[in-house]
């Protein structure tokens, strides 16, 4: 499969920052197309491009947004609180592509009937806070964005808001909690964000890197986007690799691309290959077998894994899987927010056994003890943060099974080891 | 209506119900950690899973609708398996002082726990060894027990509408505690108890004063005058066992002289002088043409949180004290002269459903006998709980009368216990005095009742009177919300308002027992009205005594002494300043130097000091 530059190649320099640069390389032609068209005819071209949200749950984008309820003001909420260790695309989109970003959020706007967007951005990303609202004040002297569009008649601005530093309010319910000012906890769906969202109003969130494929769709139509990648989760997407390659960053391929070609873009493995984890932190953790793994929706979901935010973290073999396993569930130990019980007190109890674990003081029985507090997390868990820990544990647990065996009553050679 | 299995049993049950309350008309009791049926339901402890046939998955009993035709099982050995790891997650980290925590017997984790049979415990214990915030006059919270169910946020900020404690820090280390972790002590806390009934755990609970109770009945030097509020007769005897709204006055009485108690008052006489005081404070407005509406002032969380939130209306509220504080006034300048005791001997103990009773014992101004009026305040359950460790059997107790002077009251008095009661003896007063004719029917049916806020208007000689009564204080909030908007176009929607700082009234106070329900608290109302109605007096200003007290000490209601010693003032508070400091508005002091501060009313020694 070919490295392919459809949203990266917005980005070279100076092409996607400045604006009249940016339209010069066809941008705004996807929204100017999209305000020709009924709002309804929008979200119609979106469904028939099949584009699934680049946030992680891969839900059908225009599924969502013919789901938005038309009886009041809606809103549009840009979900930009990239907080996914070993995810870094939407800052990679929002540093060198802000007008395609921002021109998928006037159409996603337009097609949804809201006349309000929001970017929620997390606060770790200052530099990139003060560009994006230059942006923003530019798109709007450009009329690209504020009143009356490209002389449409269409209204539509955007607020900027830093998040408060949490992981869970990655989550679409968190989030919106956040922005109203709330403590970031998720809620139960339903109600879903299209029906009772921010201020009780309906409201539409994607992901950044979703809003960015979205002029694509308008500008070369949905045959085009269909026929890149794979069948049932098609376009463009940028995968991040990370860990031991040799140059790491932000790589775009079409959906549904081998792990093993990835990791041969990002220069190969730097050393021998080990271990892979794939999605996030919450993401399942493989060894050699997963290099044949397809990296789109349904393949992932076919080998029991899941895309998550297309984040590839290589491991070579000098990486001791205990401590992976700690890495990861100090991790979750320290973002639960701490609502459900299940999450509060697992993540804690896991962190515990994972460090004894690693250390070589951990006990045969954590391997299964650790197995049934994540399945209790499963199923008594609200939102995907303590639901999802179950894979990326029971993965390791699988996959690595006799190195982490042989940690077992280890102490003094893993001590010899770490020094 | 809909029809679905609970557990292959087909039961029928209204649209809109949750899969929770559907097992629990068909006798299933489904374990619960976080649920209260009071309060909204939050999914967050996850005990409640069932299985849904067809779904993938288990659900949430709480937060999942019944639907027609659902197949929902409750008892499978897979959900069995599930709740008790859940369980065993949650015991550790709790603490193992079970023997000496407060709710010991009252604690929903405790009884989930014996329930649920968790015999191993794997995982490893960590308890948290944060310090118990004991800087409230009336609350004490303690942390380390906290379960983080959220009924107490949910409570103080959405049901009171206070905001004084929510979520901080998250994950393990989340605690529940006023903003920028200050201390309850220097928060907006009205001390409403709230969130102590509702907490299912030790985590929040009331401020004792049981020891310096027996300290003062075990001075033989010391002369004991106690008194009892309304509700405690209503409520005092399900903590032995009793229905609740079980009418114990008289065994009280008894338990409490069983206890070492000197002279048994009661409150209730002071429910009636206030409405000679409040009424006579009414009828006068009325003569002068306000100002309105005239507020009522015997729920002190209520006044504290109108202190903080609703300063511009303070001269709205009446400066009646509340009956505690008008008998504690008059049992040691009266009371005390009549019987030759001397003051500095003497000791004022109240038996209250409240907490913020404890609070209001030490506000400026309760102190007009020249001593503190009331040294001691115990809530219904620290008072149940001296009788059990004084061995008092109280179901066999016989009912004995109070001390003569300061007792007697009128079935007006008694209902001051539930939401509506005030305004409804004061009306029948304030009818009659006004009028000069009787008021054929004294029960006035538009004030009664649980809705939130309720409205009526009372034709008193020729003049409509509107009033309005609210309990709960987001309820007051609409009612107080609604007088502020009318007060700038120079307009007043009331006469009078009664406002209750706690739902359903003082029955539902947080000094009450801990079985804490809305349905127990209109079981509680109701034994009130009970006794009203089979009361020979039914007219606060047809109490003997009180006539007596006018007659011999006070001479007319609102005269000089009586404002002396039964009135008081407000000021403006400062949310986040130290109790009774009153530091200007402003940025709250920061950081560790402003925190735990502490400072108790005045000065040391204005503290309960038998």
């Amino acid at each position: 499969m070919r490295h392919i530059q459809y949203l990266t190649g917005y980005t070279s320099e100076g092409v996607g920052t400045d604006v009249e640069e940016y339209m010069n390389a066809g941008g705004y032609v996807g929204l100017q197309r999209a305000l020709a068209l009924r709002p309804r005819e929008v979200v119609e071209m979106v469904t028939d491009a099949e584009l699934r949200g680049r946030g992680g749950a891969g839900f059908a984008t225009g599924k969502k947004w013919s789901t938005v309820r038309t009886d009041s003001e809606v809103y549009l909420v840009c979900n930009a609180d990239e907080g996914e260790p070993g995810t870094f695309k939407d800052r990679f989109l929002m540093e060198r592509a802000p007008y395609l970003i921002l021109e998928g959020m006037a159409i996603a706007a337009f097609a949804v009937g809201a006349h309000k967007g929001y970017i929620y951005i997390r606060s770790e990303y200052p530099r990139i806070i003060s560009e994006l609202q230059t942006a923003i004040d530019t798109a709007r002297s450009t009329g690209v964005l504020g009143q009356d569009i490209l002389e449409s008649g269409f209204d539509f601005d955007v607020g900027l808001m830093p998040g408060g530093g949490s992981y869970v309010v990655g989550d679409e319910t968190a989030l919106l909690n956040s922005l109203m000012g709330n403590r970031g906890y998720p809620t139960l769906k339903p109600p879903y964000p299209t029906d009772r969202g921010l201020w009780d109003k309906p409201t539409v969130i994607n992901n950044v890197e979703t809003l960015a494929c979205v002029p694509l769709i308008f500008s070369e139509g949905p045959e085009w986007f269909r026929s890149i990648g794979a069948p049932q989760s098609p376009g463009p997407k940028l995968y991040c690799l990370s860990g031991h390659v040799h140059t790491p960053g932000v790589y775009e391929f079409p959906m549904g691309v081998e792990v093993r070609e990835l990791i041969e873009a990002a220069g190969g493995v730097d050393g021998r290959f080990k271990a892979v984890q794939i999605g996030g932190t919450a993401g399942p953790v493989y060894d050699e077998a997963a290099l044949d793994h397809k990296l789109d929706f349904a393949s992932m979901k076919s080998v029991g894994g899941s895309l998550g935010s297309g984040a590839v973290v290589v491991m070579n073999t000098s990486v001791n899987m205990g401590h992976v396993l700690e890495v990861i569930m100090r991790f979750f130990s320290e973002e639960s927010c701490g609502q459900c019980f299940a999450c509060r007190y697992g993540t804690r109890q896991l962190e515990h056994m994972a460090n004894e674990i690693a250390t070589g003081t951990g006990r045969e029985e954590f391997l299964g003890l650790m197995r049934e507090t994540a399945e209790v997390m499963y199923h008594s868990s609200l939102c995907p943060f303590g639901q999802s820990i179950d894979l990326a544990l029971t993965t390791l647990l699988d996959n690595f099974s006799d190195e982490l065996r042989a940690h077992i009553g280890q102490q003094d050679y893993i001590r010899e080891v770490m020094a | 209506m809909i029809t679905l299995l609970m557990n292959d049993t087909p039961i029928t049950v209204e649209d809109g119900t949750s899969v929770l309350d559907a097992a629990k008309q068909a006798g299933v009791d489904i374990p619960t950690l976080c649920h209260h049926q009071d309060l909204e339901p939050r999914g967050s402890c996850g005990m409640c899973m069932v299985d849904i046939e067809g779904q993938a998955g288990y659900k949430r009993a709480c937060v999942t609708e019944a639907r027609d035709g659902m197949h929902v099982r409750t008892n499978t050995a897979a959900l069995r398996t599930m709740r008790r790891r859940l369980l065993e997650l949650v015991l550790a980290t709790h603490p193992e002082d079970c023997l000496a925590c407060i709710k010991h017997g009252k604690c929903e984790l405790q009884n989930l726990a014996e329930k649920l049979e968790v015999r191993e415990l794997r995982y490893e214990k960590t308890t948290r060894g944060l310090p118990v915030d004991r800087s409230s006059m009336s609350i004490v919270r303690d942390m380390n027990k906290c379960i983080g169910c959220g009924r107490c946020v949910e409570v103080c900020n959405d049901v009171q509408s206070v905001g004084s404690i929510f979520f901080q820090g998250r994950g393990s280390e989340t605690v529940v505690a006023p903003a920028d972790e200050f201390e309850m002590g220097s928060s907006p806390c009205v001390n409403c108890g709230q969130c102590v009934v509702y907490c299912p755990v030790g985590a929040l609970y009331e401020r004792e004063d049981i020891d310096a109770a027996w300290s003062a009945i075990d001075d033989p030097a010391r002369t004991v005058v106690a008194q009892m509020a309304p509700a405690v007769r209503v409520a005092l005897g399900e903590e032995f066992g009793l229905e609740p709204g079980s009418l114990v006055t008289g065994k009280v009485y008894a338990a409490l002289r069983e206890l070492g108690v000197d002279v048994v008052l009661d409150t209730n006489f002071s429910a009636d002088l206030t409405i000679m005081e409040e009424g006579t404070e009414f009828l006068e407005r009325l003569e002068h043409g306000g100002p309105f509406p005239l507020i009522t002032s015997c729920s002190p969380g209520w006044i504290k949180f109108a202190e903080t939130y609703y300063d511009d209306l303070l001269d709205n509220v009446s400066s009646c004290k509340s009956p505690q504080q008008m008998l504690g006034a008059v049992i040691k300048s009266y009371y005390a002269d009549e019987k030759g005791i001397d003051q500095s001997h003497l000791t004022s103990l109240s038996v209250m459903p409240c907490t913020a009773k404890k609070f209001e014992a030490g506000r400026p101004g309760m102190a007009s006998s020249g001593r503190q009026d009331v040294d001691i305040v115990l809530t219904t359950r620290e008072v149940a709980r001296m009788m059990r460790q004084a061995g008092i059997n109280f179901d066999e107790l016989s009912e004995t009368d109070p001390d003569e002077l300061l007792s007697a009251y009128s079935g007006a008095a008694t209902i001051f216990g539930s939401t509506g009661g005030v305004m409804e003896a004061a009306l029948r007063s304030a009818y009659e005095l006004k009028t000069g004719e009787r008021l054929e029917h004294v029960e006035l049916a538009p004030v009664r009742g649980t809705e939130g806020v309720r409205e009526a208007t009372i034709d008193v000689a020729g003049t409509p009177i509107r009033v309005a009564v609210a309990h709960g204080l987001e309820n007051a909030r609409t009612v107080l919300d609604e007088v502020r908007a009318a007060k700038r176009r120079g307009e007043t929607p009331y006469h009078f308002i009664e406002i209750m700082a706690c739902a359903g009234g003082c029955v539902g106070g947080g000094g009450q027992p801990l079985e804490n329900s809305m349905e127990r608290r209109r079981q509680r109302a109701a034994g009130l009205y009970a006794e009203d109605s089979g009361a020979p007096i039914r007219r606060s200003h047809e109490n003997p005594e009180v006539l007596a007290l006018y007659e011999h000490f006070l001479g007319q209601p609102g005269s000089a002494r009586a404002h002396a010693l039964l009135h008081t003032e407000y000021r403006r508070r400062n949310p986040y300043a130290p109790q009774g400091f009153e530091a200007p508005r402003g940025r709250p002091p920061r950081g560790p130097a402003g925190r735990g501060r502490a400072q108790t009313f005045g000065a040391p020694g204005a503290r309960a000091n038998p």
